[in-house]
């Protein structure tokens, strides 16, 4: 067992951490979200040239052939600048679908575009009844010619609105909820008969939700098997999950380091506010939250190459369980101990206080990974869990 | 070589070395006791020591030439997780853990080939004299006086809280050898033999109805000068030695992996109307969480353990160790309590005992719960209260 990054992996955490702290201030993500926009185009090239857009992609498609640890290196400096930029969803979502499902074709048309920045992607996956169900997919492709007819609603299609294409969910057979039967397809955003809006979330990122009235796609734009989409879909998410709760260590870390630094500096009673004890415990509680935070994202990012799924799948929902837990933990008192400042738009604090109450949202909050975590247990219990029940006497 | 998160083929092997090991030696009887949260008594906790003795295993954190097994930190994880998890006591660790690690630091030539050999092979069990009845978290305003007169030190005073006493035949206490200067300046550590005259143990009982803790009092009593720990004054600086030499362990992740196996057991057990306790939603739930929360520790413990094994000096992760580690264990015996339901209400610690007969009330496994929830308040308060872990963490980490 082995924590440590290799000098490979170190450059990557460098670089990433260089750049946005030159490039990336707290104004010009205020200056974004007040003028509604969804992302800098400088940035996107920035991180382009950086080869960060490759991260998952294998080296023959010019991509940086990483995995769950370097995906979590750049998460963490994207949420301790608060970067707004679509690189969840076109990289790590959209990237990990096109890496795990595609064809070596499809991969040779779609990776140098994403790697490049030339070409937005993100995922229609969840419907306005799913709530967080990966496994709910209402909308429907019927056959057409020797393709497909999409029809049905999407929500929350997250940086929806600059993208240029869409990976859309739908039923090819069966009904709503049942595991087989679900296609992945590529759909131009242009598309005529595709409709709907673009909308903010409360972190200032954008949306987008779209109705599909019989959009006409060819059988090229399938990705992975048609009607066994699901299991792929829960794979990206897994990664996508691991990587928000790197995100989440970094907006919790840079949190923490400001409330502290608020605590230092901030005096009343004639003395700085951090020598209250009451004070000081908080912000050890913040502490103890933010470093095992951190151990959950490592052991979740560090075990998505992890060949066993019940071990993965394990370490996923349960680190996606603490992350978001200790996120509204660190954000409500990191807002508490910033006083009347904390509530106002103007500092910091507040911003990262949202991206974390949307990361615990996101992909499942706590209550919810917390019920799967049980489920899971009652499914394939662990061997060192069940062993010990076997030698208890019997009244 | 990048990350990796899997344990390597050597770290398998040993593990299962490990378990064979516990499976082996561990003595039937012993580790039935403390599966069902029955009353050790000191030679249960002996047995475990003297395999671990013969095996050359006792002393883990001790230097190899010394009867260490030159172990690094995550096989030293390994072994306290598998042996604990699979129902091995908790040795004692006054002499292991505290006094021999600061003989092997600071005590003179005789004091080691003295004492340490017995503290290996069990023959001698110690106990720690830090606490007095006006000193607790403010240890160093501690008042049992040590006046020396020639070759021997004259000790007035008492001390309190002190874990097994009633078993033990020497202490290890901080005394008071001057009152000039800094309070901490005038403390000394001094190795006294309980069985010298004017040592007197008093027993002190706690919520559980157990007798863990006493009261020792000195009057003139007469310690060799030999049996001074370092130099006069020093007892304050290696008292804090001792604190930073705590290790992983004080996690507790084995133990605790342990009790959330036999809360699921227990919960498998219970009926809640029509269905096992198990499945219901929200008990269920919380114990989801609190699994989830010894993950979150446990790789944190992980993280400490690997940079410890790098030779680096532990990050400030470590410092959050015991807390957590505490409130984990705490919370397992509440809920180990709440899974049977008024079964907790009895108190019947006779009933407890390896050997009772007589009557019972309720299921067996229910008995020990609701004394194991009591005595477990402990866990928050000794070695240092939890709220002065915090103050040490404000201060030297957060800087506050
Ligand atoms: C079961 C048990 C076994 C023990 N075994 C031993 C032993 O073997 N040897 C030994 O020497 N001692 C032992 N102790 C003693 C233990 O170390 C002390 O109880 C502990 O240090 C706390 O001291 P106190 O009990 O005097 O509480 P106090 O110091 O009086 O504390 C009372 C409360 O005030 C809080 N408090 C105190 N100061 C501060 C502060 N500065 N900031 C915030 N809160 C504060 C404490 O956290 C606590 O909540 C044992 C205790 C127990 C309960």
């Amino acid at each position: 067992m082995d924590f440590q990054l290799s000098e490979e992996q170190k450059l990557l955490k460098d670089s990433v951490e260089r750049y946005l702290a030159k490039n990336y201030s707290f104004e010009l993500h205020q200056a974004m979200v007040a003028q509604r926009q969804a992302m800098s185009a400088e940035i996107w090239e920035g991180l382009a040239g950086l080869g960060l857009l490759g991260v998952p992609f294998g080296e023959e498609h010019g991509g940086f052939g990483g995995g769950g640890v370097e995906t979590m290196l750049v998460m963490e400096s994207l949420g301790r600048h608060l970067v707004i930029e679509p690189y969840l969803s076109t990289v790590v979502l959209v990237g990990g679908l096109i890496d795990l499902g595609a064809a070596q074709w499809q991969k040779e048309a779609l990776c140098p575009r994403i790697i490049d920045g030339s070409m937005l992607m993100a995922l229609a996956h969840f419907e306005p009844d799913s709530r967080y169900e990966i496994s709910h997919v209402a909308c429907r492709a019927e056959p057409d010619g020797d393709g497909w007819a999409i029809s049905g609603r999407k929500t929350l299609v997250l940086n929806g609105p600059v993208a240029e294409k869409l990976l859309v969910s739908a039923r090819v057979a069966g009904g709503p909820d049942d595991e087989q039967g679900v296609t992945l397809f590529i759909v131009e955003c242009d598309d005529e008969r595709l409709g709907g809006h673009e909308y903010p979330l409360f972190d200032g990122t954008r949306a987008l939700d779209i109705q599909l009235d019989g959009v006409r796609v060819g059988a090229e734009a399938v990705i992975g098997a048609a009607g066994g989409a699901l299991p792929l879909i829960e794979r990206a998410l897994e990664r996508a999950t691991a990587a928000l709760c790197a995100e989440a260590v970094g907006v919790m870390q840079r949190l923490q380091e400001m409330t502290l630094e608020y605590l230092k500096t901030r005096q009343q009673f004639g003395v700085p506010i951090g020598r209250f004890q009451a004070l000081q415990h908080r912000a050890v509680d913040m502490f103890i939250q933010v470093e095992q935070a951190r151990s959950m994202a490592i052991m979740a990012c560090g075990l998505l190459s992890s060949a066993d799924a019940f071990e993965r799948r394990r370490a996923v929902i349960a680190a996606k369980e603490f992350v978001g837990r200790a996120g509204r933990f660190v954000g409500q008192q990191a807002i508490q101990l910033h006083g009347g400042m904390g509530v106002t738009e103007e500092l910091a604090a507040g911003h990262y206080f949202k991206r974390l109450t949307a990361i615990d949202i996101l992909f499942g909050n706590s209550a919810w990974q917390r019920a799967r975590f049980a489920q899971l247990r009652a499914e394939a219990p662990p061997a060192a869990f069940t062993q010990p029940r076997k030698q208890w006497k019997r009244i | 070589m990048p990350m990796d998160l899997n344990f390597t083929a050597e770290e398998l092997a040993f593990r299962d070395e490990v378990r064979a090991f516990v499976a082996d030696k561990l003595p039937g009887e012993v580790r039935r006791k403390v599966l069902e949260h029955r009353r050790l008594r000191r030679d249960d906790i002996e047995q475990w020591h003297r395999a671990l003795f013969e095996k050359g295993w006792v002393a883990p954190g001790w230097p190899v030439e010394l009867g260490g097994t030159g172990w690094n930190a995550i096989q030293q994880h390994i072994f306290d997780v598998e042996s604990a998890a699979a129902g091995a006591p908790r040795l004692s660790p006054f002499g292991l853990n505290m006094i021999g690690p600061v003989l092997i630091a600071f005590g003179s030539d005789w004091q080691k080939q003295h004492f340490l050999p017995p503290i290996l092979s069990a023959q001698q069990w110690w106990c720690q004299g830090y606490s007095e009845p006006g000193s607790g978290s403010d240890l160093a305003s501690l008042k049992t006086r040590a006046e020396r007169r020639g070759d021997r030190y004259l000790v007035n005073g008492q001390k309190t809280w002190t874990t097994h006493a009633h078993w033990a035949d020497m202490i290890f206490c901080l005394v008071r050898t001057s009152s000039s200067g800094k309070k901490q300046e005038g403390i000394s550590m001094l190795l006294i033999d309980m069985k010298t005259p004017g040592v007197e143990v008093r027993p002190i009982v706690t919520l559980d109805g157990e007798h863990e803790v006493n009261e020792v009092w000195f009057q003139d009593v007469e310690v060799p000068a030999g049996h001074l720990v370092g130099e006069e004054g020093r007892g304050w600086t290696i008292a804090k030695f001792l604190l930073s030499h705590e290790r992983t362990g004080i996690a507790g992740i084995g133990a605790s992996r342990r009790e959330l196996s036999y809360l699921k057991h227990l919960a498998g057990e219970e009926r809640d109307g029509a269905r096992p306790l198990i499945e219901d939603p929200l008990f269920r739930d919380r114990i989801a969480q609190l699994e989830i929360d010894l993950m979150a520790l446990e790789w944190t413990v992980l993280r400490v353990a690997a940079a410890e094994r790098e030779g680096k000096a532990p990050g400030p992760e470590a410092s959050i160790l015991k807390i957590r580690g505490t409130e984990i264990q705490q919370t397992l015996t509440e809920l180990q309590m709440e899974a049977v339901g008024p079964n907790a209400l009895p108190f019947l610690p006779m009933a407890w005992g390896d050997r009772w007969i007589g009557p019972r009330v309720g299921p067996e496994y229910a008995a020990p719960l609701a004394a194991r929830y009591f005595n477990y308040r402990k866990v928050t308060i000794y070695g240092g209260t939890n709220e002065i872990q915090r103050n040490i963490i404000a201060q030297q980490v957060l800087g506050l």
